[in-house]
């Protein structure tokens, strides 16, 4: 890594000695006690939206442990390896896509799975870790803000994965990918005139996207904009999603009390619509509490940012910090019916692995970027 | 490249950036998060109420519990009209994806006819919320077995457990009992959903129209929480049903069961009436229908041969047939002579067989045309004698008749616990001038003094006039129902109205009843063939509503005239006629003479309330 001669001339100091066992498993705790806050919440919902099964809360709760398990493995893994990988893991990931554009598996009339024989490996959630990697990894080595060749180049990078993953089709993923990229790029210092004149030119570009938009997606964006026009059709799920929600009310109907998803009558209520569960059982004083533990956490992860020593550091964990929140505000923003339903899951709350070993193992490196920090000796070593 | 990593001017700047950045980041996460609450709370607590009734109503649903009707028992105890259980295919619209489709499928299945399909899309026309409609009211176990087989590819179909009416002594009961059909769209428009959820069927006629109220009962409900497909998952509350009241009729059906049959060979009807109560024993009206068929709903093809049958089964002639009374209103008529002075009981009339208006040629023709020589009041009944009613009439003239007639109940409604009767007609010079527009003529009194003409009676009219006379002037009102197993506060929709009774002179009373006593009993009696064989005195009086004008200088003869033309025949009788039990009066329709053929049928009712009692 590059060898910052005014560090230099005070010996950083790497202590090894008289650390406690989570600094030395490279975990830093309150982050780590924000995320068993927040699988602590998922599990009580997810026992009344699943049925009140509790088998369902062991597999996730087993899930939750495997993925910690990967949090921690990625922990250990010193940042500068990661900036060193990243443009290789980058490159596999979209020949992993690619592979899936051929080979994949199609299950619900989207192709997003490869199998793997024991596993079904579904690669576009690995970019969503790779994408901020290599974008931090290209843009750590440029000169800050970022000159228009380099934001041409990162855009290109951003956008071939992003358009490989909504062929899927997976317009939440993509969507997210995307977002991962360009958090990248805004935290470099991509100048407000480019900001703005990509606003523009996304504008314009709408009615060509809608051009090749999939019938489904079309209806979503509908749907999204009048909800109650086919109240027992397509927009069935976010009007039912806002009554399960309003008649919450601010104190909640009760644990296990809710009606509307014990009814049936919320979509997937263990999954994308877990949110509905929350705020039905829960009220206004539930949906602020998660919410708080969310900023709680984020809080926690602009701290690991400011701290984070270098560019390649600060503008992934940053990247991974606003990422996490584009996550909450997507689900949260579909379910309460200000943004159109598109297949986010509500971060460390909904039922499911794979999102959740994603998550985790971006919460892995910005604790490797936390607990690598090279610190100043204690002061009478100097 | 890394050069500038060296500039620690450069260094500032990028930390300058990146921190700006940062802080925008926290900015833009905060204004979101904010603007994610400020949702929630105008989702939770501004439209809390709103999204909280929409909850409710997603989660329940109410289904009606119909009451079961009140049953319908006769004096003895015999069950008139009474429900069983029955198994019916009942469509719930808002649950069934493609009706047509449903409906093409069903109706291979089931063999449905068009009949069933047409009432089911009139029922669905004005269907209205959640209620089922009903595709087959009466399913087979063949057909519900077909059904439950198939029945996950018609969801929103159900077999549904309903109680049906049914009338077991099925035409005996016709008239009376009446009979539930299915609620017609006019019926709907003022029922009170309340009450009538679930409820198919509504009274059409007879005491099953008219004490539908007493009847039908108040409907419950039951809410159950449902889920998405509307299916029930579990019972949240429940409102029972409160259950018609039972009515016990005054009926007695084995008396009903003699009078009809022995009308059965004619089109006419019996009334009998307990004199002291009012209460209606028998009231038949022949020819009649099977009620039966009407609660499942009658076909077209049924219900047109019965509508259009030149008898008129579904005719109740008991209250609605009106037909001249003739003689039978004699023994009134003598009375209201006494009463007003215009007769003594002593006074004779020569009758040489006709009687002509002073100053006028024309002859009003006794029945008899060789006269009945010189007779007084109670050999005018006995015999039946038209010229001394013609006289006695023309003294009283047409508005005195009126105001007495009026008291025994001629030309107003009986005021019976039944729908539909009619009120007759008793003339008077103010009723022709509005009725006909036109003054009232000397002779007219003299047709109306033999119950001629204008004058138009029901059975039931004469029955009860029969039975007040028989009372010796105390008014009674008919009734039909006896007493009800009802809730206290139930209000009867027939409360009896306080009547103005008629003051007899005892004297005067003795005098008519005996002539009555000698139309049955004596030798010269117009109704004697039926005296014979009774231990007791039947007092009575027959008649003959003329159908068929019979021009001037023509002679009636009975055997020439058409079956459709020939007279009517009457009799009204009460029995015993010295503490009267039982009043009735028959009409045979073109029977011909009442001595003949309407006195017989009275004489065995008669007798056999008599041997019961």
């Amino acid at each position: 890594m590059s060898s910052d001669p005014l560090l230099e001339e005070i010996p950083l100091y790497e202590p090894k000695a008289g650390r406690s066992w989570s600094q030395r498993l490279h975990v830093d705790m309150p982050l780590l006690i924000g995320l068993l806050l927040l699988s602590t919440v998922a599990f009580v919902v997810l026992y009344s939206a699943g049925g009140q099964k509790i088998e369902m809360v062991f597999r996730q709760a087993g899930r939750l442990a495997l993925a910690l398990g990967i949090m921690v493995v990625i922990a250990q893994i010193h940042p500068r390896h990661l900036r060193l990988y990243a443009p290789v893991l980058y490159l596999f990931g979209v020949v992993l896509l690619a592979a899936v554009l051929i080979i994949g598996e199609t299950s619900l009339g989207a192709t997003r799975w490869l199998n793997l024989g024991v596993v079904r490996f579904q690669p576009s959630e690995m970019v969503k870790l790779t994408m901020p990697m290599m974008i931090a990894w290209f843009l750590a080595s440029q000169p800050m803000p970022p000159a228009l060749r380099h934001v041409l180049v990162a855009g290109t990078l951003i956008i071939v994965p992003t358009l490989m993953i909504a062929k899927q089709p997976d317009l939440g993923t993509a969507l997210l990918v995307f977002a991962a990229g360009w958090a990248v790029l805004f935290l470099a210092g991509l100048g407000w005139n480019y900001i703005l004149a990509l606003v523009v030119l996304g504008g314009s570009m709408m009615p060509v996207l809608w051009h090749f938009m999939h019938g489904y997606q079309r209806d979503r964006v509908l749907m999204f904009l009048n909800p109650e026009s086919d109240a027992l059709g397509r927009g069935y799920h976010i009007i039912q999603s806002k009554i399960a929600i309003g008649s919450g009310g601010i104190y909640g109907k009760g644990w296990l009390h809710g009606t509307q998803s014990h009814l049936d009558f919320l979509p997937e209520p263990s999954t994308d619509f877990v949110f509905a569960v929350l705020a039905e059982e829960f009220g206004l004083l539930g949906c602020a509490s998660l919410l708080a533990i969310y900023l709680f956490i984020m809080a926690r992860c602009f701290y690991i940012v400011v701290q984070a020593q270098d560019k390649f550091s600060r503008l992934l964990s940053g990247a991974l910090t606003v990422t996490f929140f584009v996550y909450v505000f997507v689900n949260i923003g579909m379910v309460i019916g200000i943004l159109p339903v598109v297949g986010v899951p509500l971060p460390m709350i909904s039922y499911g692995g794979t999102s959740m070993v994603t998550l985790l193992a971006g919460f892995g490196i910005l604790m490797s970027i936390q607990t690598h920090r090279k610190l100043l000796p204690p002061l009478e070593s100097q | 490249m890394m050069n500038l990593d060296f500039n620690e001017k450069d260094r500032f700047f990028e930390n300058k950036v990146f921190l700006n950045r940062i802080v925008a980041c926290v900015l833009f996460i905060n204004i979101a998060t904010v603007g994610l609450l400020v949702r929630l709370i105008y989702l939770q607590v501004v439209g809390h109420s709103h999204y909280s009734s929409l909850a409710q109503d997603n989660r329940v649903k109410i289904s009606p519990l119909p009451p079961t009707r009140g049953m319908i028992i006769d004096r003895n105890g015999e069950v008139l009209a009474n429900n069983y259980p029955t198994y019916s295919l009942e469509v719930f619209l808002d649950r069934v994806p493609d009706i047509d489709t449903t409906l093409s499928e069903l109706k291979s299945l089931l063999n449905l006819s068009d009949d069933e399909i047409d009432r089911f899309n009139t029922l669905r026309r004005r269907h209205k919320g959640f209620e089922a409609i009903p595709l087959r009211i009466q399913l087979s176990e063949e057909e519900i077995a077909l059904f439950s087989v198939r029945m996950p590819h018609f969801p929103g179909v159900e077999v549904q457990r309903r109680m049906l009416r049914t009338y077991p002594y099925g035409e005996l009961t016709a008239h009376v009992v009446g009979y539930v059909g299915r609620i017609s769209e006019a019926e709907l428009q003022k029922l009170d959903p309340s009450i009538y959820s679930g409820t198919y069927h509504i009274g059409k006629s007879g005491v099953e129209k008219a004490y539908e109220d007493v009847l039908h009962g108040k409907a419950g409900y039951e809410e159950m929480e449902t889920n998405v497909q509307g299916r029930s998952i579990s019972v949240l509350g429940r409102t029972e049903p409160q259950a018609g009241a039972d009515l016990y009729l005054s009926i007695d059906i084995r008396m009903q069961k003699i009078a009809q049959d022995a009308l059965r060979e004619y089109r006419g009807a019996v009334v009998a009436i307990e004199p002291a109560t009012g209460h209606i024993l028998a009231m038949a009206s022949n020819p009649s229908f099977d009620p039966n068929p009407f609660v499942q709903g009658i076909s077209r093809d049924q219900f047109a041969v019965l509508q259009n049958s030149p008898d008129r089964p579904l005719y109740n002639r008991v209250l609605r047939g009106i037909y001249p009374p003739g003689s039978t209103v004699k023994p009134f008529m003598a009375l209201a002579g006494l009463e007003f002075g215009q007769i003594t009981l002593g006074k004779r009339v020569g009758c040489p067989g006709f009687f002509r208006l002073p100053g006028s040629d024309h002859r009003y023709r006794d029945w008899k045309k060789s006269g009945h020589g010189s007779v007084d009041l109670r050999l005018a009944i006995t015999q039946s004698c038209d010229v001394y009613f013609y006289q006695l009439a023309l003294r009283l003239g047409v508005d005195r008749m009126n105001q007495y007639m009026r008291k025994f109940g001629f030309g107003e409604k009986t005021g019976v616990d039944m729908d539909g009767e009619k009120a007759g007609i008793y003339p008077s010079t103010e009723w022709k001038q509005k009725a006909r527009k036109s003054a009232w003529f000397p002779g007219e009194s003299l047709i109306a003094g033999i119950g001629q003409g204008y004058v138009q009676a029901t059975p039931l009219q004469l029955a009860r006039a029969t039975a007040i006379l028989a009372n010796k002037g105390r008014v009674i009102v008919p009734r039909v129902v006896d007493h009800m197993k009802a809730p206290p506060d139930t209000e009867n929709p027939f409360p009896l109205q306080k009547t103005e009774n008629i003051p007899i002179p005892p004297v005067y009373w003795r005098a008519v009843v005996d002539a009555m006593v000698d139309v049955v009993h004596s030798g010269r009696g117009t109704a004697k063939g039926i005296g014979g064989g009774l231990n007791y005195h039947i007092a009575g009086k027959t008649g003959t509503a003329q159908v068929f004008s019979v021009g001037q200088g023509q002679s009636y003869k009975s055997m020439r005239v058409k079956a459709q033309l020939k007279d009517h025949a009457w009799f009204i009788a009460f029995a015993p006629a010295e503490a009267p039990r039982i009043a009735i009066a028959v009409i045979v329709e073109n029977g011909g003479h009442g001595g003949s053929v309407a006195a017989p049928i009275a004489r065995n009712v008669i007798q056999y309330y008599m041997k019961g009692h």
